[in-house]
């Protein structure tokens, strides 16, 4: 699927271009989008190397296991395929709470942590596995309890009361959460039902 | 009053686990300086490692805004869209909001600069960018740390929730604020 949608994102945009007679903008935009990339992953390195670090030291003193212990029955129900105790657990809630609180860029080092430990126990090292199909589901059903991004730029558009939208926000986006864990489930059935076909 | 208390609370949550964790680190025995520049040291291979996989999609991504394709694209479903109830206006967010979190952050405060934030429109607009996320961003770079190439189902359900995220945010606040 990821494959046919990066290709037609290209075709698309090079084909309409032609047909514009503005082939320059492609060019330019691929260029620019190749170096935007780059400059966007050594910012990462940053803000990687920092919550990456707080993490390290997070696992060592055992404050993931205890947070995994603690949320495990929540866990065990979202994600199955994950042992009690494993590190993978803490990470995947780190991830999560993140997200709830809104730590903007804290939490895409947190998701790739989990990624990565969630990739120990990958069989098939190409190919996602379950436990991170339904990480990936709810990271981008981006369940917020705090949109403060959303709050300042309202607040900044001189909105006479910014935090309006926060209940319906959180309303929707708990529907959103809950259809995209449904979808996962009912994907991941049908997935291993054609696999052994 | 709500307003500060969010405020305060996203200004508090990243200092506050910047002095919890390394202080429980030290009093169980942790070598907590060491131990930060050992996790700290994989941040550099894994932001390296995405580079590849952010240079596909942004590339893509990129050459389909510049070249015009997505507005074309917005055009095309405009009409479907209206149908259903969708407020015009918001349909480019529709459109962007998977692909390129600053784009959508840049529509967001567009529409709230020309609609005004307290107005359906805008208000819409500032649910549906807090219920939703960068559905392929969010996928290149987690899959892509860990060199995943095969995502298998979860950009349909990425995008689902992208979906269900987009109509939901129009229908409640339709319900909500009129």
């Amino acid at each position: 699927m990821i494959n046919v949608i990066w290709l037609l994102l290209l075709v698309t945009g090079i084909v309409y271009a032609g047909v514009q007679g503005r082939m320059d903008l492609v060019t330019l935009s691929a260029i620019s989008g190749a170096e935007g990339a780059v400059i966007l992953s050594l910012k990462l390195i940053g803000v990687m190397c920092l919550w990456l670090g707080i993490m390290k030291i997070a696992e060592l003193a055992g404050i993931l296991r205890v947070i995994g212990r603690l949320l495990s029955p929540v866990i065990c129900f979202l994600f199955p395929s994950v042992p009690k105790n494993h590190p993978a657990m803490g990470a995947i809630i780190m991830t999560l709470s993140a997200n709830m609180l809104g730590m903007g860029n804290a939490v895409t080092p947190l998701g790739i942590k989990a990624m990565q430990a969630l990739q120990q126990l990958n069989t098939k090292k190409d190919t996602a596995t379950d436990a991170m199909c339904t990480l990936l589901a709810l990271c981008t059903a981006g369940f917020t309890l705090i949109p403060a991004t959303i709050i300042a730029i309202r607040s900044a558009a001189g909105s006479v009361n910014p935090t309006e939208t926060v209940g319906a926000t959180l309303l929707v986006s708990f529907m959103a959460t809950v259809s995209v864990i449904i979808a996962d489930r009912i994907c991941r059935i049908l997935y291993h039902v054609r696999l052994r076909r | 009053m709500f307003t500060e208390f969010c405020e305060q609370l996203s200004v508090w949550a990243i200092p506050t686990i910047l002095l919890i964790v390394p202080v429980i680190g030290y009093v169980r025995h942790v070598n907590v300086y060491e131990a930060f520049v050992d996790g700290a040291s994989e941040g550099f291979y894994t932001a390296i490692r995405i580079m590849p996989f952010l240079v596909a999609m942004m590339v893509a991504i990129n050459i389909f805004r510049a070249s015009g394709a997505l507005a074309v694209c917005v055009e095309y479903v405009k009409p479907m869209l209206t149908l259903i109830g969708v407020p015009p206006d918001v349909v480019p967010l529709a459109m962007m909001r998977p692909l390129s979190g600053t784009g959508s952050l840049g529509l967001v405060t567009e529409l709230l600069n020309t609609h005004g934030p307290d107005s359906l429109v805008g208000r819409i607009a500032s649910t549906i960018l807090g219920s939703t996320d960068t559905t392929f961003y969010i996928l290149t770079v987690y899959f892509g740390a860990v060199g995943i190439s095969k995502p298998r189902y979860s950009v349909g359900v990425g995008l689902l929730g992208d979906m269900i995220g987009f109509l939901g945010s129009i229908y409640i606040c339709q319900i909500l604020f009129k």
